[in-house]
C-alpha cells in the first residue's frame, strides 16, 4: 500500500537501507581480499553513520533496530547449531582443563579492569565475558581459508571453541538473569530457572534431539527455512517474555537441532544470519558515541594487549597438550586471538546498565583490535620468533621427525 | 597395514592419518558434507600439512577404485567372467516323445553337446545328479548346464 502510494518516507528508507547494505558489501569484499574478518569494519561503519558520525540515518533506524535483534538471535542459533551432541559430550570430557585455563586467564583481565574503572560488578562480569570468548566464526573461517583444517594443532583449537560454546550455554543465561535483577531472592530464582531450563533443553536435545529434528527435517527448502526461522523467533520471544534473554532461547533451539535438520539449517539459515548479523554489528556501533570510543581507546588498547597475550597462552597450552611442536603451538596461539560476534553480543546484553555505554565502547575497541590482529598474526605465525625458553623443551622431541 | 590414527574435528569432520613405509605422514580429512581432502604432512614441521586435492564423494570413489581398493571387486569380477560363458537351462520334454524310456547314457548327450544334465524335475520333485542309466519320461523337465550353443544342441536332441 505504502509502496503503491509512492510514499516519500518509504523511498527514503529504501535508499538509506540500500546505501548502507551496499557499503557493508564493499567492506566485506575488502575484508575478504585481505583475509580478515569484516566484523571490525562493520563496527567502524556503524560509528561513521551514528551520532556524531559523518552521515545520519533516521528513517530506517527502527528497521535496523529490529534487524539487529534478529541478527543476535541468528548468531546464537547458529552457535548452538555448530556442534553435534556427541561433539559436545566429547568436548566436555577431554577439554575441561584447557577450558578452565581459558576462562580464568581470559575472563579475569576484563573483570579486573571493570572493577578498577569503578563499574558495577555485573558490568565487570560482562566485560569478563567480552575478553574471554574467542570468535568461533572468525577462527573456523580463518582455519579453512588458510587450509589448516588438517593441521595437527587444529583439533586442540576446535575443542577449545566447543568448550567455550558450552560455557556460553551457562554464562549467558546467568548474566541475562542477573541483568533482569530485582531482589536477591528474585535474582537467585531467575538464575535457577534459567539454568534449569538450559539443563532440561540440553538433556532433551541429547536424548530426543534426533527424533525431534526428524519431525521437521523434511519438506521443501522454503518450508524448512520458514519452520526453523519461525520456531527460533517464537522460542526467543517466549524466552524474552519469561525474562530469560531471547538470545538464549535461540541458542537452545540451535542446540536441540541435530542430524539432517542441523545440516539443512546450517546451509539455509547462514545467508540469513550473515545479513542480519551485519545489521547487528552496524547497529551496535551506531549506538556508540565516537567520543565515548575515544575516551575508551586507552583502556581498550591496554585490555586488547593483555587479551591477546592471555589468549595466546591459552592456545599455546591447549596445542601443547595434544603434542604439537613449537610452530604448531604458535599457530594455535595466534589463531584464537580474534574476539568477535560473541563479545559484541555480551556487551549488547548490558546496554541498559548504567555502565552500558562505556562497556559498549570498550568492547567495540577491544574487538576492533583483536579481530584485526588475530587473523593477520596467524597468517604469519610461522615467521613469529618463538622465545628460546618456550621452544627449547620441544626441539629434542621433534628432531627424529625432521631427519627423514 | 599401517596403524591408522583417527582424530575428530568438531564442526568440521574426521581426520585419519598414518605413516607410510617411507616415513611420510599421510592423512585424509573427511568433511561433514562428504568432501574429502588428501593431506601430506611436512617433514620439517610435522604439525603442518599440504592439502593435495579436494574430492567430492563421487571423486573419492573414483580415486579409491584407481588406488586398488577394489581388489575384492576384481576377484568377484573374475568369477563372474568364468561363469559368463556358461548358462543353465530348463528343457521340458513333450508327453509323447521319442526319447521316452531311453536312458541319459543312451542319448550320449554330454558327448554330443558338451552340456551336462544336472537334475530332472518330475512331478514337482527334483532328482539331482541323475546317473547315465536314469530313464527319461514324457513330461520331465531336464535341467542342464553348458555353453549357449551346447544347450541349444541339447534342446534340439531332446525335442527331436
Amino acid at each position: 500500500m505504502l509502496i503503491a502510494a509512492g510514499s516519500s518516507e518509504v523511498a527514503l528508507g529504501f535508499i538509506e537501507l540500500g546505501a548502507l547494505i551496499f557499503a557493508l558489501a564493499l567492506l566485506a569484499r575488502f575484508a575478504g581480499r585481505f583475509g580478515i574478518t569484516a566484523i571490525p569494519l562493520y563496527l567502524l561503519a556503524g560509528l561513521a553513520v551514528g551520532e556524531g558520525g559523518f552521515v545520519q540515518i533516521d528513517v530506517s533506524v527502527e528497521f535496523f533496530d529490529l534487524g539487529a535483534e534478529i541478527g543476535v538471535l541468528l548468531l546464537l542459533f547458529t552457535l548452538g547449531l555448530e556442534y553435534s551432541e556427541s561433539e559436545l559430550k566429547n568436548g566436555l570430557r577431554t577439554g575441561l582443563a584447557p577450558g578452565l585455563f581459558d576462562m580464568v586467564l581470559n575472563a579475569l583481565p576484563g573483570i579486573g579492569l571493570g572493577l578498577i574503572l569503578g563499574w558495577d560488578p555485573l558490568a565487570a562480569l560482562l566485560l569478563g565475558g567480552v575478553t574471554w570468548i574467542t570468535s568461533s566464526g572468525v577462527v573456523s573461517k580463518v582455519l579453512a581459508d588458510l587450509g589448516r583444517l588438517g593441521f595437527r594443532e587444529t583439533p586442540a583449537v576446535l575443542n577449545l571453541l566447543v568448550i567455550e560454546d558450552l560455557a556460553m550455554a551457562v554464562y549467558l543465561p546467568v548474566v541475562a538473569a542477573l541483568i533482569v535483577g530485582g531482589t536477591v531472592l528474585a535474582t537467585v530464582t531467575s538464575v535457577a530457572i534459567a539454568l534449569a531450563t538450559v539443563a532440561t533443553i540440553l538433556l532433551v536435545a541429547v536424548t530426543y534431539g534426533r527424533r525431534l529434528s526428524d519431525l521437521i527435517a523434511g519438506g521443501t527448502d522454503e518450508a524448512f527455512l520458514l519452520t526453523v526461522f519461525g520456531i527460533t523467533l517464537l522460542v526467543a520471544g517466549i524466552a524474552q517474555q519469561l525474562e530469560v534473554s531471547g538470545a538464549i532461547g535461540a541458542f537452545l533451539v540451535g542446540l536441540a537441532l541435530s542430524g539432517r535438520a542441523e545440516e539443512r539449517a546450517e546451509t539455509l539459515i547462514s545467508p540469513l544470519r550473515d545479513l542480519f548479523a551485519a545489521m547487528f554489528f552496524l547497529f551496535f556501533s551506531f549506538q556508540i558515541d565516537p567520543a565515548d570510543l575515544l575516551d575508551a581507546a586507552g583502556p581498550a588498547l591496554a585490555l586488547a594487549v593483555v587479551g591477546i597475550l592471555t589468549k595466546m597462552a591459552t592456545g599455546w597450552y591447549a596445542a601443547g597438550r595434544t603434542g604439537a611442536g613449537p610452530n604448531g603451538r604458535m599457530r594455535a596461539a595466534t589463531v584464537v586471538i580474534a574476539r568477535g560476534e560473541f563479545s559484541i553480543v555480551i556487551a549488547a546484553l548490558g546496554s541498559e546498565l548504567v555502565d552500558g555505554p562505556e562497556l559498549g565502547a570498550l568492547a567495540a575497541g577491544y574487538v576492533l583490535v583483536t579481530a584485526m590482529v588475530g587473523p593477520l598474526a596467524t597468517k604469519f605465525a610461522d615467521h613469529i620468533p618463538i622465545p628460546a625458553i618456550l621452544s627449547q623443551r620441544h626441539t629434542a622431541a621433534n628432531a627424529p621427525g625432521s631427519t627423514v | 597395514m599401517a596403524q591408522v590414527r583417527e582424530t575428530k574435528l568438531p564442526g568440521v569432520g574426521v581426520r585419519h592419518d598414518f605413516t607410510t613405509e617411507d616415513g611420510t605422514d599421510v592423512g585424509v580429512l573427511v568433511h561433514r558434507d562428504g568432501r574429502r581432502e588428501v593431506l601430506v604432512y611436512d617433514t620439517d614441521d610435522p604439525d603442518a600439512c599440504t592439502s593435495f586435492v579436494s574430492l567430492s564423494a563421487a571423486d573419492s570413489r573414483t580415486i579409491s577404485e584407481l588406488l586398488g581398493a577394489s581388489q575384492v571387486t576384481e576377484v568377484v569380477a573374475a568369477v563372474q567372467q568364468t561363469i559368463e560363458g556358461l548358462a543353465i537351462e530348463w528343457i521340458e520334454l513333450a508327453a509323447t516323445h521319442a526319447t521316452t524310456n531311453t536312458t541319459i547314457g543312451d542319448g550320449q548327450y554330454r558327448t554330443k553337446t558338451g552340456a551336462s544334465i544336472v537334475a530332472i524335475i518330475r512331478e514337482n520333485e527334483s532328482i539331482p545328479a541323475p546317473g547315465p542309466d536314469f530313464a527319461l519320461l514324457g513330461g520331465d523337465v531336464v535341467v542342464a548346464v553348458g555353453t549357449i550353443t551346447g544347450l541349444a544342441e541339447l534342446r534340439d536332441l531332446l525335442r527331436a
